[in-house]
């Protein structure tokens, strides 16, 4: 034993403890029919000298304040495989010694059984002990003490029928093993008992069905992640063979059974498809290879007689994709080996769930999937987008998934006119146009994969509706959505007054697509941008942006005017705050500094400018209000007196007119050419 | 006029300095209006319209500024032919001032405008004006006005960082105020009561270009401006005040464009209407 004394006194009292109860309550569970038969005196057994005091059920002693039972069932003992060698025979500290005793050391099983003690040692088992792990289990944890029986025996506590249940004091949910020593398998005695060996073990009785200690051995017990584990990748077969030695006739894709032995790390290993402790007999009771399927499969005229769909498959294709390395029945797990068209029994098509167990979990959440749990015909199912035997992952670029083909792939259906579009009745219209030509489309039309695609926002297998609270692009998801990539603005924009956080508003705050939009995100540096930002803040402020069309700033703009200052250039975008706050650009410290980023050598008194001025409120600009209306009534008396005096002229100057045309007339009358006329005239 | 004969002999009125400052006038006024006014009414579709036929905003605000500077050179140049004048013709401001050529108004003047207001409403005869009548003086004097406020203010607005450093940055406000509205008034004057005043009188039709042409009939002279013939005739220096006609095809010419300036101006003062009585704000 590896343990010092030093380390063991201490742990003494907390061991006895343990023995000492569980003794009490296996004792307790054996003769609680028949009490007289254990107070009778068995002397002619080994051991009679011991049993005459431990013999008596009230024996026993106080240990670390509690009390425990030390007696000994003498006729279990006797019946018990150590029945033969007597008290003494592991007791050995106390031959020959005075009674009564001391209390006696802990026996050493490994004094016999050498082996199983060095394996234990070895073990996960034996190391935490060695740790001192205070849950560790010890012999008599699983074997008991004075009651040991052959494996075989069913009396024995650790024949085949219960183990499950040994291994399972420990290693069931809610244990302190299980809750507190990192194991990452769980649910392991349920899985167990529902899975074929379980069903054949326990409910059906068959004693050699595997059990736990089949597969993770009795004594040698470790982790999947030492080479030398009965359960570590390398060695699970030759495990797994130990029963299935005819394995390989069923997988007849792997040509020698050898291979898995030999060449473990490039073959899938039996747990790649039969779980540990889920081995469904379901699935996989019986082995189909793949040979099997393209014995018909790959014939190009192959049709499905219901619908004349093809049902031809492409060794290539498959061979290319990325689950070159799955068998046809891991996906079509339908098939009935025993059949002679073994794909007769099929039904459904392939559950890709069966492996991508949690992204199916996603799907089935998202719109997509419960379209198809309502049988929309129009629904995607994993097929739509990841193709069938030829699928290839999302870092293939001849992927459909792949980052740039992502926005094509969504068009199918989300282009406008097509199904997905059709039956939208939201705000986001062309969609798929918008995008190719934001800023993200562009980007990714040159190449940059990591630009953001539909599915950066909407995700790829959880997409649900904008109104879904739940959704990716829901209110009050967008900021941490985007933000996934624009971090730095997502923490500017939760410290702005658009936060609810920092406004505290019941009201509808807005969030990144409000003045982004979803889908035709521009560079906010386009004129498009700069000069939509206005009406865009005025959606919420309106006052305050119909103000700032009354000066100068909102009137260039107004004519299209990119460099004038938009909202955001002084109140800041994503850092919006109140004017009041003295982080704001427009607190008094700042807004000098916020002038002068258009207007060099602004000083204080130039901030004075008022940007949101209206001549129309008397109380708030009074000298505004009586400036406008000083020039209006300057205007309007002059336009007044000017027009007055032009109206009363009107009918004086027609007068005139028709005076000078009878003059004329009169001069043209008389017979005299009109130049010698003016001639004199001048002269005169 | 038939060919041969000898040219009509005409009355100058104005001296050829006086002319082209008149045009230069036209031309930078009329840019300031259209560029100034697409500012005031940036509210209007037809702002946004000629905002882009200028060249887009930054455009007009570069076209308004160099006529803003015509302008000002208008004025000085102005200015500086008055005191050549007095250099040359008189011995004293006094005169020049005061004496009959001048454009500050007098006791005269408020006779005549009395006198007038009477023949308007047929209680009295015609005034015999001199050479300048008091609403030709009221438009002399609206300009050294209407470039007084305007131009003041107009600079406040053009260097807006440099006034600040001793006005308040609302007195920019008030500027735009100004600024804006006193352009209207003086756009919204000239393009009408100045155009029907000087140019488009009914007995004047189709219109006196005696501005452009620096000459006028002596018919006109004695019909319009009758004190000052006589005067002159007293004075015996109306014949060397006489000179040739221009050719007609110089006077189409003239008439020409003066019409453009008209179309120019009722286009402006249209446009006004409309964005006062439709889209006010």
């Amino acid at each position: 034993m590896a343990e010092t004394k030093v380390v063991r006194r201490k742990r003494r009292a907390g061991l006895r403890i343990i023995v000492a109860t569980l003794l009490a309550t296996v004792f307790s569970l054996l003769f609680s029919e028949s009490p007289g038969r254990a107070a009778r005196r068995e002397t002619d057994q080994p051991g009679a000298e011991c049993l005459a005091c431990h013999g008596e059920k009230s024996m026993n002693t106080t240990r670390a304040g509690k009390t425990v039972s030390l007696y000994v069932d003498g006729k279990k003992f006797a019946t018990s495989v150590h029945g033969s060698f007597g008290c003494t025979g592991c007791h050995a500290d106390l031959e020959g010694k005075e009674l009564p005793h001391e209390t006696p050391a802990r026996v050493k099983c490994g004094t016999c059984h050498a082996t199983e003690q060095e394996q234990h040692a070895r073990s996960l088992h034996g190391k935490a002990i060695a740790r001192g792990d205070p849950l560790a289990p010890r012999c008599v944890n699983c074997h008991g003490n004075h009651d040991i029986y052959p494996v075989k025996d069913p009396r024995s506590a650790v024949t085949p029928l219960k183990v499950p249940f040994v291994c399972g004091q420990c290693h069931r949910e809610g244990t302190p093993v299980s809750r507190n020593r990192p194991i990452p398998q769980d649910n392991i005695l349920e899985n167990y008992s529902e899975s074929i060996h379980g069903e054949a073990l326990l409910k059906k009785g068959l004693s050699v069905a595997p059990t736990c200690a089949t597969c993770h051995t009795a004594h040698l017990i470790l982790p999947h992640t030492d080479p030398a584990s009965s359960i570590a990748r390398r060695n699970i077969a030759a495990t797994c063979t130990k029963c299935h030695s005819q394995i390989e006739a069923v997988h007849r894709k792997i040509i020698r059974g050898a291979l898995w032995e030999k060449e473990a790390n490039v073959l899938p290993a039996c747990v790649d498809c039969h779980q540990p402790h889920k081995i469904r007999n379901v699935f996989y009771s019986q082995g189909m290879a793949d040979a099997d399927c393209m014995h018909c499969h790959v014939d190009e005229k192959l049709r499905r007689a219901r619908d004349g769909q093809s049902m031809y498959v492409s060794v290539g294709e498959v061979s290319h994709s990325r689950h070159n390395k799955v068998a046809c029945s891991q996906c079509h797990s339908e098939v009935n080996a025993s059949r002679v068209r073994p794909c007769e029994t099929i039904t459904h098509e392939a559950d890709c769930t069966s492996c991508h167990d949690e992204i199916g979990k996603q799907y089935m959440s998202s719109i997509h999937g419960q379209l198809v749990g309502k049988n929309n015909p129009n629904a995607p199912s994993c097929k739509e987008c990841h193709g069938t035997h030829g699928v290839l992952g999302k870092q293939d670029p001849q992927s459909l998934t792949f980052a740039t083909n992502v926005p094509l792939l969504c068009g199918r259906c989300h282009r406008e006119g097509q199904k997905a579009a059709v039956r939208y009745t939201g705000r986001q219209h062309e969609i798929i146009a918008n995008y190719t030509e934001s800023i993200h489309g562009k980007l990714l039309k040159n190449g940059l994969t990591v630009t953001a695609t539909c599915t950066s926002c909407h995700t790829a297998h959880r997409i649900l509706p904008r109104t879904d609270p739940e959704s990716s692009v829901s209110a009050a998801n967008v900021p941490a959505t985007c933000g996934r990539c624009h971090h730095g603005i997502e923490e500017q924009f939760e410290n702005s007054i658009h936060a609810q956080r920092v406004s505290g508003s019941a009201k509808e705050l807005p969030i990144c697509s409000d003045c982004h939009t979803a889908h035709a995100i521009r560079r906010t540096d386009q004129d498009n941008f700069r000069l939509d930002v206005m009406t865009t803040c005025g959606r919420c402020h309106a006052e305050i942006a119909k103000t700032y069309f009354d000066t100068y700033h909102g009137k260039v703009s107004r004519l299209g005017y990119t460099k004038a200052a938009k909202c955001y250039d002084c109140h800041g975008s994503h850092d919006v705050l109140r004017v009041t706050d003295p982080r704001s650009h427009l607190s008094r410290a700042n807004v000098a500094a916020t002038c002068q980023k258009c207007h060099a050598g602004a000083t204080r008194r130039f901030a004075g400018y008022l940007t949101h001025a209206t001549h129309h409120d008397p109380r708030k600009y009074p000298f505004l209000f009586y400036t406008f209306w000083g020039m209006t009534t300057l205007l309007l008396v002059t336009f007044v007196v000017g027009g007055m005096h032009t109206l009363l002229w009107l009918p004086r100057a027609f007068q005139m007119r028709q005076e000078l045309r009878a003059a004329e007339a009169k001069r043209s009358a008389t017979p005299e050419t009109p130049a010698s006329k003016d001639k004199e005239s001048t002269d005169a | 006029m038939p060919k041969g004969e000898v040219a009509e002999r005409q009355f100058i009125r104005f001296s050829r300095l006086q002319r082209i400052l008149h045009i230069c006038m036209i031309v930078s006024f009329m840019c300031l209006a259209l560029t100034g006014l697409t500012l005031k009414f940036s509210y209007t579709k037809w702002a946004a319209v000629l905002s882009h036929l200028l060249g887009g905003f930054e455009n007009a605000g570069y076209i308004h500024r160099s006529a803003a500077v015509v302008m000002f050179g208008v004025f000085i140049t102005h200015l500086v032919d008055l005191y050549k004048l007095k250099k040359r013709e008189h011995a004293s401001w006094r005169v020049l001032l005061l004496g009959p050529g001048s454009m500050i108004p007098n006791r005269r003047d408020l006779a005549e405008f009395v006198g007038t207001l009477k023949w308007f409403v047929g209680r009295g005869e015609r005034p015999a004006y001199g050479r300048w009548t008091y609403w030709e003086k009221f438009d002399y004097f609206a300009v050294f006005w209407g470039i007084a406020v305007i131009g003041s203010t107009g600079l406040t607005l053009w260097f807006p960082v440099l006034f600040t450093r001793f006005l308040p940055g609302s007195f920019l406000n008030v500027a735009t105020i100004i600024h804006s509205d006193e352009g209207l008034l003086a756009t919204g004057f000239i393009f009408t009561v100045h155009f029907f005043n000087t140019h488009l009188r009914p007995e004047k039709f189709p219109m006196d270009i005696t501005v452009f042409t620096g000459r006028m009939e002596l018919e006109e002279l004695k019909r319009d401006k009758p004190r000052e013939y006589e005067a002159l005739v007293a004075s015996g220096e109306l014949e060397e005040k006489m000179e040739e006609a221009y050719p007609a095809i110089v006077t189409r010419t003239i008439r020409a464009f003066a019409w453009g300036a008209l179309a120019v101006g009722f286009s402006i003062v249209l446009w006004i209407i409309y964005a006062m009585l439709f889209a006010y704000r």
